[in-house]
């Protein structure tokens, strides 16, 4: 029964990771903009398409994840650019439907550039099963997919706080005005927000087209929708908030499958959302604060 | 130094300021009083590039800055230190005083760093604590300590005394005359206008968006009828 149970915690933590990843980029543009990015997951969909191509011209996963990073963090920066820049200043709810519009956009135009049938990812990493104890297991894919996660968020970590554009990031995101009058040009920053967050959502892309070895244009709409889940329960806007969220959904996901629930595995990270929001709507990591007028 | 000629700035449909016209010279201390309202922090939000003004102009230092993004106007050396200090509250005291140097890249940050430590001994001893953790006096000087790290030529203060006991209001404004002296300009508003025109050279009264008084603080000050609108008697 112990092994079981940490068989499935490793399991949980490699699916979450994912979710983390993607998380991380609602929890950051929400945190600046305030602006739930509906698009998000479909930026992740690019990112495993750009790894499917990248692996098809025979690049290996370093490069296809380079190259995935690199297209999205650029795909984020012109969505903000020519969709919700100009709409600064607008109602919230008018960039919230943009928003959405933006990613029908991205999955319509991928059905119509890629056709609709999923595509088999191809094997850039040769799948090898290792025994840590006793029946417990953990393989190469799942390795990878941690590793990925841990060396971006120390990465990020690392821009957030000791740079200046990190710190040009978290000035913007408490209080705008006052960042400009320090000099900080606010546009740019949103800007390398957006790249930030597209660039770990590419990378999650990549890693979750290897992890389940099929990429079609749709395939953003329920990872993105359960990051949005993970960013919510860590207390959207706050960055370690997103990493707890998406490892917390993704266990509970693999628990509510491993105890032989597994069609009801959607609706509890839905069911989630439902009681984060009755019951503590700032999230885990929020605090209560009163909405600024 | 600076110079603003008949500025007119609306928020939505409210005509906020009509016909405005200032002028600050290098090297003075300049005062706006008024009442609660009458548009003295509007026209430092214009100044520093946070408002545009529909019609009129600004000159800082022989440049035109009105209409021109905040940043650039940072960097010519005009500094607001805004109402209610708005230090960022989820950074430390440092981090706080580093944004102030943001669009510096010189080697003497750190100097100036260990300068405003000196000046503001308090915020040495609060160095590494987060800045939403600092008492109300405090702030107030890590927001004048962040604005003088952009080595301002002119520095804009917007109500330094708000909320503070009076003994910290004493201890603010002999710092803001320490600054002046050391060679900034200060253009100052405040409500305290008592305290305000005892430090300052010149001064303008501004009543519903316009400005209705301009001279000399010590006159103005003497004058009955600032003394029975701003002074309390």
């Amino acid at each position: 029964m112990f092994e079981y149970i940490v068989q499935q915690l490793i399991n949980g933590i490699s699916i979450g990771s994912i979710y983390a990843l993607i998380a991380l980029g609602y929890t950051m543009v929400y945190g600046i903009i305030k602006l739930i990015n509906f698009a998000h997951g479909d930026v992740f969909m690019v990112g495993a398409f750009v790894g499917y191509f990248a692996a098809k011209a025979g690049l290996g996963l370093f490069w296809s994840l380079i190259l995935a990073m690199a297209v999205c963090a650029i795909l984020g920066v012109l969505i903000e650019r020519l969709a919700y820049r100009p709409l600064r200043g607008a109602a919230r709810i008018v960039i919230l439907i943009t928003a959405i519009g933006v990613s029908f956009l991205l999955e319509n135009l991928g059905i119509y550039a890629l056709g609709p049938q999923a595509k088999g990812f191809p094997e850039i990493v040769t799948k090898t099963q290792y025994t840590l104890f006793g029946d417990v297991t953990i393989n190469s894919v799942q390795i990878i997919v941690l590793a990925v996660t841990v060396i971006l968020m120390v990465l990020l970590q690392y821009v957030v706080h000791k740079t200046k554009m990190g710190k040009a990031m978290r000035a913007v995101s408490y209080d705008m005005e006052a960042a400009r009058l320090m000099g900080i040009n606010v546009d740019t920053t949103i800007s390398f927000t957006f790249a930030i967050g597209s660039a770990l959502a590419g990378a999650a892309g990549v890693v979750f087209a290897v992890m389940y070895p099929s990429v079609d244009p749709l395939m953003g709409i329920i990872p993105g929708l359960k990051a949005f889940v993970a960013a919510v329960l860590g207390g959207i806007g706050i960055i370690p908030g997103a990493l707890v969220g998406g490892l917390v959904l993704g266990i509970v996901e693999t628990g509510v499958s491993s105890a032989g629930f597994s069609l009801w595995r959607d609706g509890a990270a839905f069911a989630i959302l439902i009681l984060i929001l009755i019951f503590k709507p700032s999230g885990l990591f929020g605090k209560n604060v009163r909405e600024k007028v | 130094m600076l110079a603003v000629d008949n500025i007119n700035v609306f928020y939505g449909a409210i005509h906020a300021l009509k016909g405005v016209s200032l002028d600050v010279k290098e090297g003075e201390i300049v005062t706006l009083i008024g009442a609660n309202g009458a548009g003295k922090s509007t026209i430092l939000k214009t100044l520093s590039g946070l408002l545009k003004p529909t019609s009129g102009s600004i000159q800082f230092l022989g440049d035109t800055i009105h209409g021109r993004p905040a940043q650039q106007i940072v960097k010519r050396g005009l500094c607001h230190c805004p109402e209610g200090r708005r230090v960022f509250a989820n950074m430390s005291v440092e981090e706080n005083l580093e944004l102030g140097a943001y669009l510096r890249k010189d080697k003497e940050v750190k100097s100036d760093l260990e300068k405003v430590y000196v000046k503001f001994p308090r915020l040495k001893e609060r160095q590494k604590q987060l800045s939403g953790t600092l008492s109300g006096g405090e702030q107030q000087m890590l927001a004048m300590g962040r604005a003088l790290m952009a080595r301002p030529k002119l520095l804009l203060l917007d109500e330094p005394s708000m909320g503070l006991a009076p003994l910290l209001v004493k201890e603010i404004f002999s710092i803001i005359k320490e600054i002046n002296e050391s060679g900034t300009t200060v253009l100052l508003v405040e409500q305290n206008a008592n305290m305000a025109l005892s430090i300052a050279h010149r001064a303008y009264v501004i009543e519903t968006g316009k400005i209705v008084l301009a001279g000399d603080a010590k006159e103005l000050a003497d004058s009955d009828e600032i003394k029975k609108a701003y002074l309390g008697g």
